[in-house]
């Protein structure tokens, strides 16, 4: 029996077109919808693409008057790498590739096991070193040279990967039987939640190095990777907290039957259970902790879009900040959408039974 | 041998069951360490602030702050103290996240439910657009609608879509009431006529319970809200608009809203609308395909469907998510700094660059958003129990 076949294009175009045309209202919309393209769609095409400049100065781009992409051609280097020195950018390219070949072998399901782990603890620090130098003769580097989106990944890899178990630990706190763990945990993730990263930012900027004991100072990227760690564990403990409550009562009580003991009870049955289930808000979560990474501009970190924001200040360039802007919101946009089509595919994944 | 076995020991202190040793070892272990940390914080912000020539206190918020703020709802000059300052702040915080709130709430609204709308056109292209909004983020949003509001026309050339709506790069003027007795007894009097429009649908939907028969007080009671107002205008003379002019090089009358306010709320209420609407509409769709059915096998008109079988029971999946959106905007508005609107965190910032005492402001803000956050989900849940499931 050959399956029923799927309706070819011009079939479902002519569904489209039958659901858009059918009914005084329905027609009514449509030419609404028509029109706002119609009054959009022309004059973008022609700045985006017919009008635009891909080679030459910022003269040519003046009279061609459209988008001026050579200039982020100009600057597109800049905004991977920032002002980390011209001769030794290739560690920072090394420990991108390094950085994408693990995020992206950690969303295959198929590589999830020990060894992800181990190459993960064991390229976390040989990234940073590349980066710093100062060992195995590579000259150092200091972090505030660390810039573009060098520094976006670092501080939105490291801060998922350091606040995760973190963000475990609150949950389990706030889930604790023990009162004073539980409201310390509440305390702490509530606190964070309700008060604006910025603020949270300015906290590990300004007031970090007063609380530090005397002649101990903490690297600016360290302090804003404490912040940021932080904040990611509230929110991510808000999620996993969500499993360990959508857990059956059963599984705590079998658990228990079996004589487990407390950590045995979380390790083995429910973490592996309350973590899965929520992959997908993980990953939701984590998209929004993605974009909060450009609120390090309030403390002058330079991440991928201040470091387009300072490119354009250059003299030979002046007047372009459109573009600037509309190609940082399509880099956060083409990684976004991507982890949320990503989100969505591992939910249909984990529901198999839903109709 | 005497069978009676001993009765167990007291316990020293009444301990709820459950309580083994082993927990409160590690109840008292983190009240120790969380002790001892604060301890040797404070200790050291002690130190590194007299090593600084700073005092801890909160006395140099009775000294004059010295420095201007470009927009302020009550009247401030420079020689103002520093708690003055932080208040115009905290309130031009709060008048951007009210507005904000309160329009991104209209917009996300209407976008949810063409989302859901059975035009495929129209439903690609919110779609299109939610998708662009929500993956984006704000900070790069706010920095976009900002430079665009700085390439408008200058004041003089200014667009001027709507009569008496301008807009240029000095920011938007629009048409204000102005501020007199007329304004007030209008303003009574829509008062007056909500109410009696509330008492009248209170008595409909009474005569309904009894008699089953339904009539609805729509036009009655749009009749009141706009008559009695109206009336109030005939009689004691009609409020005064207050157009604005252009004359020399600005405009005067009318409201004026600063294009940092202006970018700042445009951002925050596109941001947060992308977001509202797509709880919005997996709210509706949360509701069960057979409730659609059933109001339909009913009778009932489609507006009444939604009305009175569909939102009431979506309401119940929107409300939460929507008050983490509405804290979402309040808490994202202090991105204000990054375009220079006068915010809490903004002042709060030159606060510190000029006093130094940056441990006690900090404190202030973050309490002053815990105080927001807390006061927001306390009216949301009273809300939210209102339209919760009433089980029997």
């Amino acid at each position: 029996m050959a399956a029923p076949a799927l309706p070819n294009f011009g079939e479902r175009s002519a569904a489209f077109a039958r659901a858009c045309f059918n009914g005084p209202l329905n027609i009514a919309i449509s030419l609404i919808c028509i029109a706002i393209l119609w009054w959009l769609v022309p004059p973008l095409f022609n700045w985006f693409i017919w009008d635009a400049t891909w080679n030459g100065t910022a003269a040519t781009c003046r009279e061609n008057g459209g988008a001026c992409w050579a200039f982020i051609r100009e600057k597109f280097w800049f905004s991977v790498f920032g002002l980390y020195p011209y001769e030794e950018r290739w560690r920072p390219g090394l420990m991108l590739v390094t950085m994408v070949t693990l995020v992206i072998a950690s969303t295959f399901r198929a590589c999830w096991n020990k060894w992800l782990l181990v190459a993960w603890v064991f390229g976390a620090p040989f990234m940073l070193l590349l980066m710093g130098g100062g060992v195995f003769g590579l000259s150092p580097v200091a972090t505030r040279l660390w810039g573009g989106i060098t520094i976006t990944g670092i501080i939105a890899v490291y801060g998922l990967a350091l606040g995760y178990p973190l963000a475990i630990l609150l949950a389990l706190g706030r889930r604790s039987n023990l009162t004073l763990v539980r409201w310390f945990c509440t305390a702490l993730i509530e606190c964070v939640r309700g008060v604006p990263l910025i603020s949270l930012l300015f906290m590990a900027a300004i007031m970090l190095p007063l609380f530090l004991p005397e002649g101990i100072t903490l690297d600016r990227l360290a302090r804003v990777l404490v912040a940021y760690t932080i904040f990611t564990a509230a929110y991510m403990a808000e999620v996993v907290r969500g499993g360990l409550q959508a857990m059956p009562r059963g599984q705590y009580e079998a658990a228990d039957a079996m004589g487990l003991s407390y950590w045995q009870k979380m390790r083995l049955i429910i973490l592996p259970q309350a973590l899965s289930i929520t992959i997908p808000s993980q990953v939701n979560t984590f998209i929004g902790l993605f974009k909060d990474t450009t609120l390090v501009i309030v403390i002058g970190v330079f991440d991928f879009f201040t470091t387009l924001r300072a490119a354009l200040g250059d003299p030979n360039w002046l007047g372009f900040p459109t573009e600037a802007y509309v190609f940082a919101a399509g880099v956060y946009f083409i990684l976004c959408f991507a982890m949320s089509k990503y989100s969505q595919k591992l939910e249909r994944d984990f529901q198999p039974a839903a109709r | 041998m005497s069978t009676t076995t001993m009765p167990a020991a007291k316990p020293l202190i009444p301990l709820p069951a459950g309580t083994t040793m082993r927990g409160l070892m590690w109840q008292a272990a983190l009240a120790i360490a969380v002790i001892l940390l604060g301890w040797s914080l404070y200790n050291n912000m002690l130190t590194n602030m007299a090593s600084r020539g700073l005092q801890f206190g909160f006395g140099f918020l009775d000294r004059s702050a010295g420095f201007p703020i470009g927009e302020s709802a009550i009247p401030y000059t420079p020689s103002d103290t520093y708690s003055r300052a932080l208040t115009v702040g905290f309130l031009n915080t709060m008048r951007v996240a009210l507005v904000g709130v309160v329009l991104a709430t209209i917009l996300g609204v209407f976008l949810g439910l063409t989302r859901l709308s059975t035009n495929p056109l129209l439903r690609s292209l919110t779609g299109g657009y939610i998708e662009i909004i929500r993956n984006t983020p704000l900070v790069l949003q706010l920095v976009f609608w900002h430079s665009i509001i700085l390439q408008l026309p200058s004041v003089r050339q200014a667009l001027n879509p709507l009569p008496g709506f301008f807009l240029s790069q000095r920011g938007v003027k629009l048409p204000a009431l102005l501020d007199e007795p007329a304004l007030y007894n209008c303003v009574l009097a829509l008062l007056a006529g909500a109410i009696l429009w509330y008492g009248l649908a209170r008595r409909e939907r009474a005569r309904q319970m009894e008699t089953g028969e339904r009539k609805s007080t729509l036009i009655p009671g749009i009749a009141l809200v706009i008559g009695l107002p109206v009336l109030a205008g005939f009689l004691f003379g009609a409020p005064t608009v207050q157009w604005p002019e252009l004359t020399g090089f600005n405009f005067e009358g009318g409201i004026a809203l600063s294009p940092e306010f202006f970018a700042l709320l445009i951002g925050l209420v596109v941001y947060t609308s992308a977001f509202i609407a797509e709880i919005v509409r997996s709210g509706i769709q949360s509701v069960d395909k057979g409730q659609w059915e059933a109001a339909r096998a009913l009778g009932l008109a489609p507006g009444k469907i939604m009305r009175l079988v569909i939102l009431p029971q979506a309401l119940r999946v929107i409300i939460p998510p929507m008050t983490s959106q509405f804290l979402n905007l309040t808490k994202n508005s202090s991105l204000a700094v990054v375009i220079g609107y006068p915010d809490l965190v903004s002042v709060a910032n030159t606060s510190i660059n000029q006093t130094g005492q940056a441990v006690e402001v900090i404190t202030i803000f973050m309490a002053v958003y815990l105080m927001i956050s807390l006061v927001t989900s306390f009216l949301m849940n009273l809300y939210n129990r209102a339209v919760a499931l009433k089980e029997r």
